[in-house]
């Protein structure tokens, strides 16, 4: 690993070239001209006053924004937007999975059918599905049976199965659900079908050269190493998707929007409100971009020779090496390196 | 008259409008290692391949210790076999492929016991056991939890033998070994498959390593053009070919 062990016997190692770096006035414009667009930006935002009837106001009202961020009604509001977004996601990923298995069949009915779902469902808008869940008792109306209604599933002119009443099963958080998964999975399968695709078909041979069935084969083999493909993307749709869960407030499902929409609709702080909601948005947004790193980390394992470090093990290695180590040690660390996830590399 | 471990009669394989193979007809013995060589496009992979059935022959019939490929013969009509059927088949058969086709997202040791474990319902301290054997048999006992990544192309296709093998296979199947490594790690798997032709595994080996059939081949079959153009002992064929196509294909690459 020495350099100079290439290079001929005896033949001292030269200095280091200590040549002048190229000079870039042009970053310097930049970044005044960047510097006077964000103090514009600060002042509007923070210091500047407008007259708002009688008193005088800051343009974004942080006070009220502050006075709102912490509230009870705001917080049930995040929960169902968590809960509808985890709900909606966990539907549409097992969707997607079944519809791309689907659609990459040989059987000529499952890939139609997985091919009619995803000309539905992609080409309807969301919020109008939505729409049509909540009203879904519209559709199917309840016959009323002595004291309560029911609906009934079976075949036509047939046998019922089930029978329920559709204004019971069928809440507004229900309908949410299914509306924002079902299409979900549509987009899902599309990702899904490009992972798997991804693949190299030798993988598929060695399997079923080893005598798997095609599920296992799937499961095992194939699956796996697609979801280095699908996971950015996914992560993708689960950001999205946290965002889409406010369609839900139109079919009056209470998450955070209109949690905040209910409190300005009576106070008439709509800015304010909205910056609520906006700053729990990204809050949950940044922490959902923190996981997705993690995940994609553990399936690049066996791709790479040596994951890259974690920015925790980064900030770690700077302050060991640099307080702990001669600078003898941090070259052997170099050259030694640390195993995949973490563990200490065989070599 | 024992019974061939391979028997391809007038075996005919068509890609489209191509015709590769045109009438093959082949024996392999139980115990024997056969050789094919023949350059490339003359079938000689496809032919392999239709042995396990990952391509479909269209014409003649092709099979294993006694029973058709992919087909079950009753009352003289032939019925296609379901996927379960040609799974059960396959998993007697071991086949090393020229790319390895190691599972890069597990580690060597859980390559080898995945099939042992999933299909043949082998315990896993049982298959773990079998498997560290097996490594160490094709010398690579310490890197039983290196990800194939980690290796390199002649330790990377010694797992995969390794990982055919722990299957128990009545016949083994190699397709171009060692034609995707560096001319230096071509020799340590060589010695794995020769070691193994030693113990008395059946093989059917295409291959261009000439001394390789030379040395372990019982028989060597030259391929073109989608037929055997010569077959017969090793030693024979290479000293005093009888073909004028045989010849010109040995000039080169002898």
């Amino acid at each position: 690993m020495e350099p100079s062990s290439n290079s001929a016997p005896g033949s001292p190692r030269p200095e280091d070239i200590k040549a002048i770096p190229v000079r870039h006035p042009g970053r310097w414009v930049t970044v005044a001209i960047l510097a006077v667009l964000v103090a514009m930006g600060v002042h509007a935002a923070v210091f500047a006053k407008v007259q708002r009837g009688n008193s005088s106001d800051g343009r974004l009202q942080w006070d009220i924004v502050g006075k709102y961020l912490f509230t009870h009604v705001i917080f049930e509001g995040l929960k169902v937007t968590i809960e509808l977004t985890v709900i909606a996601m966990v539907i549409g990923v097992v969707g997607g999975v079944l519809l791309a298995v689907m659609r990459l069949s040989d059987n000529p009915i499952l890939s139609g059918i997985s091919w009619v779902y995803l000309w539905f469902f992609r080409g309807t808008p969301v919020l109008v599905q939505l729409y049509f869940w909540y009203n879904i008792s519209y559709i199917f109306p309840p016959t009323t049976n002595g004291t309560h209604k029911t609906l009934s599933v079976g075949v036509p002119f047939g046998p019922e199965f089930i029978h329920f009443d559709p204004n019971k099963l069928i809440t507004s958080f229900v309908a949410a659900s299914i509306g924002l998964g079902l299409n979900e999975a549509a987009y899902m399968a599309e990702i899904v079908r490009a992972g798997l695709l991804s693949v190299d078909y030798g993988q598929t041979e060695a399997g079923q050269s080893l005598g798997m069935s095609r599920f296992l084969i799937m499961r095992r083999v194939v699956l796996p190493q697609a979801m280095r493909v699908i996971i950015p993307p996914t992560g993708n749709e689960t950001i999205s998707m946290l965002k889409t869960s406010s369609l839900a407030s139109a079919i009056t499902v209470g998450e955070v929007l209109l949690a905040a929409q209910n409190i300005y609709a009576r106070t008439y702080q709509t800015i304010p409100l909205l910056t609520v909601a906006s700053i729990w948005y990204l809050i949950v947004t940044s922490v959902l971009m923190t996981g997705q790193y993690y995940v994609e980390r553990y399936y690049a394992r066996g791709r790479v020779r040596e994951l890259p470090p974690t920015p925790w093990q980064r900030i770690k290695g700077l302050v060991i090496t640099r307080h702990a180590l001669p600078p003898a040690a941090v070259d052997l660390e170099a050259v030694t390196g640390v195993g995949l996830l973490g563990g200490p590399s065989k070599r | 008259m024992t019974q061939p471990m391979v028997l391809a009669e007038n075996v005919h394989k068509r890609f489209g409008a191509v015709t590769v193979l045109s009438g093959i007809d082949l024996e392999v013995q139980a115990g024997e290692v056969m050789v094919i060589i023949g350059p490339s496009g003359s079938g000689k992979t496809t032919f392999l391949r239709c042995i396990n059935h990952l391509e479909q022959v269209n014409a003649g019939r092709l099979s294993v210790d006694g029973e058709l490929v992919g087909y079950r013969e009753s009352n003289g009509k032939l019925y296609e076999l379901r996927d379960s059927e040609v799974a059960r088949k396959r998993a007697e058969i071991g086949m090393v492929f020229q790319h390895f086709n190691l599972f890069p997202h597990m580690t060597v040791l859980q390559n080898i016991v995945e099939a042992p474990v999933k299909v043949k319902k082998v315990g896993r301290p049982e298959a773990e056991r079998i498997a560290r054997e097996l490594l160490s048999k094709v010398g690579l006992g310490d890197r039983a939890d290196a990800y194939p990544s980690q290796l390199s192309g002649g330790q990377k296709q010694r797992v995969a033998i390794a990982r055919a093998l722990a299957m128990e296979p009545k016949l083994m199947l190699f397709d171009e070994p060692t034609s995707a490594l560096d001319p230096e790690l071509v020799g340590e798997v060589l010695d794995v498959m020769k070691q193994l032709a030693r113990d008395g595994m059946t093989m059917v080996v295409v291959t261009h390593e000439i001394g390789f059939a030379r040395e372990v081949g019982d028989k060597l079959v030259f391929m073109d053009g989608g037929v055997v153009v010569e077959a017969g002992d090793p030693r024979e064929v290479l000293a005093n070919p009888q073909h004028e196509r045989t010849k010109a294909f040995l000039s080169k690459v002898l």
